[in-house]
C-alpha cells in the first residue's frame, strides 16, 4: 500500500517522529511528535511518486480535562492516487505549532480558523488573525469551557466595540 | 516622473455580485487589481458549536443551512458521517433515493450559479430560464419531502419516507424535459461572443496551484484535475451508475463554466438511471438502538412504541470514535469530521467547507485583473456564504 511506504520512509529519516499509527474506516492515521512536525509534513508533501499535495482541512479537538489538552488533526490527500492520510498531534494550551502555510496555501485560512475558534497559536504564519469572529472578540468559541450562549449574552450589544478593518 | 498611487475600494458585504455577504477590499492601480483581501464571517451562526448540544438527528436541519442552494447534498454528508460512526447500513432503495435528491440539489445549485453568474456579467435573460427549471425541482422536493428549498429529507439510517406515484412521474417528466432546457442555456451563452470574451483567459489557475490552494469540485476540475469524490471514494451506491467526470484544460472562468454545464448533463443522466432502476425494499435501516420503528409497528406493539419514544426524547447514542465522511457537494468536497464520545450528542463536528477554500484563493485569482473581471471570477467559483461562515 502506498501509504505504508510513505510512513516507512518517514520512519527512516526521522526515527521516533511517529508516536502512534493506526487505521480507522480505511484511512491511515499517524500521530506525530511535536519536534519533527514541520520536517515530516514537508516530506509528506514532497514524497514521490504520490505526494500528499492537498491539505483538505485542519481541525482542533478540545479534550478538556486531559493534558495535553488539544488534538490537532490534519487531513491530507494525494490527488495522484486518491489516498487520504490523517496526521494528528497532541498539543497543550499555549503551545506553538509551526505553520504549514508555506507548504500548502490552503493551510493559511484553515490555521486562522483553528486559531480563531480553538485558540491554538501557529508560529511563522503570515497573517494570524481572527477570521470568522471579529477582531476584538474575547475567547475561543469552540473550546469546551466556552458557554454555548456566549460570555456576554445578557449584556446589550455595543456596535462601537467592533473595530473596522480599513 | 509621475508617482503611481493605488486606491482602496471596498466591495460588499452587501453587494449582489458577491453572492451573499462576502466583503472584499481591493487595491486598485487604475482599474487593475494589485491586491485583494476577502473578509468573511458575516453569516457565522456557529453551527459547529450548536451541534455539540444537539441530538444527532437534530443536526440534520442545521446542515441544510450550509450550502442552502443545494441543501440535500449537505444532508447526505452529515448522515453518512453519523452512520459511519454508528455502524449503520443503509438499504439500497434509500441510497438510490439519496442519490436522486443529491443530484437534484446539484442541479439546483448550478441553476442558481448559472443564472446569477450570467446576470453579473450582463447576460440578463439566463436567470429567467434557470429559475423556471429550478422551480420544477422545488416542486419535486415539495412532493417528496414537504419542503422546497431545504428539504431535510434524509434521516440517520435512510430517508424520511417512501416515494409517491406523483414523485416518480414528476422526476420522469423533468428528466425528459431538461436536456432541451440545457440546450437552451447553451444557445444563450456558450458561443456568445460577449460571453467568451468576458470569460476566456480570466482567472486562470494551474492544476498544481489549484490543488495547493485546496480547491475542489468544478473549480478544480476546470483546471484539469479529475478529482470527484463520487468516483474517487464512492458513497451511497454511486459506483452503480455510469457517468463521466468532465474536466477542463485552461482553468479559466470559461472552462469552469463548461465543466458545470456538462455536470448538468451527467447529473440528469444519474437521476434517470436511478429512477428507472429504483430497487424495492425498505427506505430506512432497522436497528433497535439507533432508528425509529415503522409507524405501523409503533401503533400495534408496546415495545415498538417505547422504542419510538426513546428515539424522540433521548436519541441514538454514538460510540467513542472519530470518522471523516466526504461527499461531492455542488461546490466541491464537503466533509464532516464527527467525533463521538459515547453520549447522544456529537462531541465535535467539523465541517470541511469547499467554499471556504475557494474564497481563500480569491487573493491569488483576482490580482492582475480588472475590477469587472473580479465579478466574473467570484461568480465562476460559485461561493455560497452560508457554507463559508457556517
Amino acid at each position: 500500500m502506498a501509504v505504508k511506504t510513505v510512513i516507512d520512509a518517514i520512519g527512516k529519516i526521522h526515527p521516533d517522529s511517529i508516536i502512534k499509527q493506526c487505521e480507522t474506516q480505511g484511512i491511515c492515521e499517524i500521530t506525530l511528535a511535536a519536534d519533527a512536525f514541520f520536517e515530516v509534513m514537508t516530506l509528506l508533501h514532497e514524497h514521490k511518486p504520490f505526494p500528499f499535495d492537498m491539505l483538505t482541512d485542519i481541525l482542533g479537538i478540545d479534550r478538556m480535562p486531559r493534558t495535553p489538552r488539544f488534538d490537532l488533526v490534519y487531513l491530507l490527500l494525494s490527488t495522484k492516487n486518491f489516498t487520504r492520510l490523517i496526521v494528528r498531534m497532541e498539543i497543550d494550551e499555549g503551545q506553538d505549532v509551526p505553520s504549514v502555510s508555506s507548504i500548502w496555501h490552503s493551510a493559511d485560512w484553515a490555521e486562522r480558523e483553528v486559531f480563531d475558534l480553538m485558540g491554538i497559536p501557529f508560529s511563522n504564519h503570515p497573517n494570524l488573525q481572527r477570521i470568522l469572529m471579529w477582531e476584538n472578540f474575547e475567547g475561543h468559541p469552540l473550546r469546551k469551557d466556552f458557554p454555548l450562549e456566549g460570555k456576554d449574552f445578557d449584556k446589550p450589544f455595543d456596535p462601537t466595540t467592533i473595530q473596522d478593518y480599513c | 516622473m509621475t508617482e503611481s498611487k493605488t486606491i482602496t475600494l471596498n466591495m460588499g458585504p452587501h453587494h449582489p455580485a458577491t453572492h451573499g455577504v462576502l466583503r472584499l477590499i481591493v487595491e486598485l492601480d487604475g482599474e487593475t487589481i494589485v491586491k485583494a483581501t476577502p473578509y468573511i464571517g458575516y453569516l457565522h451562526r456557529g453551527i459547529e458549536k450548536i451541534a455539540e448540544s444537539k441530538l444527532f438527528q437534530q443536526v440534520i436541519p442545521l446542515t441544510d443551512r450550509l450550502d442552502y442552494a443545494a441543501a440535500s447534498a449537505n444532508n447526505i454528508g452529515y448522515c453518512l458521517a453519523a452512520e459511519k460512526l454508528m455502524g449503520l447500513e443503509v438499504p439500497k432503495r434509500a441510497q438510490y433515493l439519496r442519490v436522486i435528491m443529491a443530484e437534484f440539489a446539484r442541479i439546483m445549485g448550478h441553476h442558481l450559479w448559472l443564472g446569477t453568474h450570467a446576470l453579473d456579467i450582463g447576460a440578463m435573460t439566463v436567470i429567467f430560464y434557470t429559475f423556471r427549471d429550478r422551480e420544477m425541482i422545488m416542486d419535486i422536493n415539495e412532493e417528496i419531502a414537504g419542503y422546497r428549498l431545504t428539504p431535510t429529507f434524509f434521516r440517520i439510517g435512510g430517508v424520511a419516507q417512501d416515494t409517491t406515484p406523483d414523485f416518480i412521474k414528476k422526476v420522469r417528466d423533468f428528466v425528459k424535459w431538461f436536456p432541451k432546457a440545457l440546450e437552451g442555456y447553451h444557445t444563450l451563452l456558450t458561443e456568445n461572443k460577449i460571453w467568451t470574451t468576458r470569460t476566456m483567459n480570466i482567472g486562470k489557475i494551474s492544476a498544481e496551484e489549484a490543488v495547493n490552494y485546496g480547491l475542489t469540485g468544478p473549480s478544480l476540475r476546470g483546471s484539469g484535475v479529475a478529482y470527484d469524490i463520487r468516483k474517487a471514494f464512492p458513497y451511497s451506491s454511486y459506483d452503480d451508475f455510469d457517468f463521466q467526470i468532465p474536466v477542463g484544460e485552461n482553468g479559466d472562468v470559461y472552462d469552469r463554466y463548461l465543466v458545470r454545464m456538462e455536470e448538468f448533463k451527467q447529473s440528469i443522466n444519474i437521476i434517470s438511471q436511478a429512477i428507472e432502476n429504483l430497487p424495492e425494499g425498505p427506505v430506512h435501516a432497522d436497528s433497535p438502538w439507533i432508528t425509529n420503528p415503522a409507524t405501523t409497528d409503533a401503533q400495534n406493539d408496546i415495545s415498538a412504541l417505547i422504542r419510538r419514544f426513546m428515539m424522540h426524547t433521548k436519541g441514538p447514542t454514538a460510540p467513542k470514535g472519530e470518522v471523516y465522511a466526504a461527499v461531492e457537494g455542488a461546490k466541491g468536497e464537503l466533509g464532516f469530521y464527527l467525533v463521538g464520545d459515547g453520549t447522544e450528542h456529537p462531541y465535535r463536528l467539523k465541517i470541511r467547507s469547499s467554499c471556504f477554500y475557494l474564497a481563500s484563493a480569491l487573493p491569488r485569482l483576482l490580482v492582475g485583473h480588472m475590477v469587472a473581471d473580479a465579478i466574473a471570477i467570484i461568480g465562476s467559483l460559485d461561493v455560497v456564504l452560508g457554507e463559508i461562515d457556517r
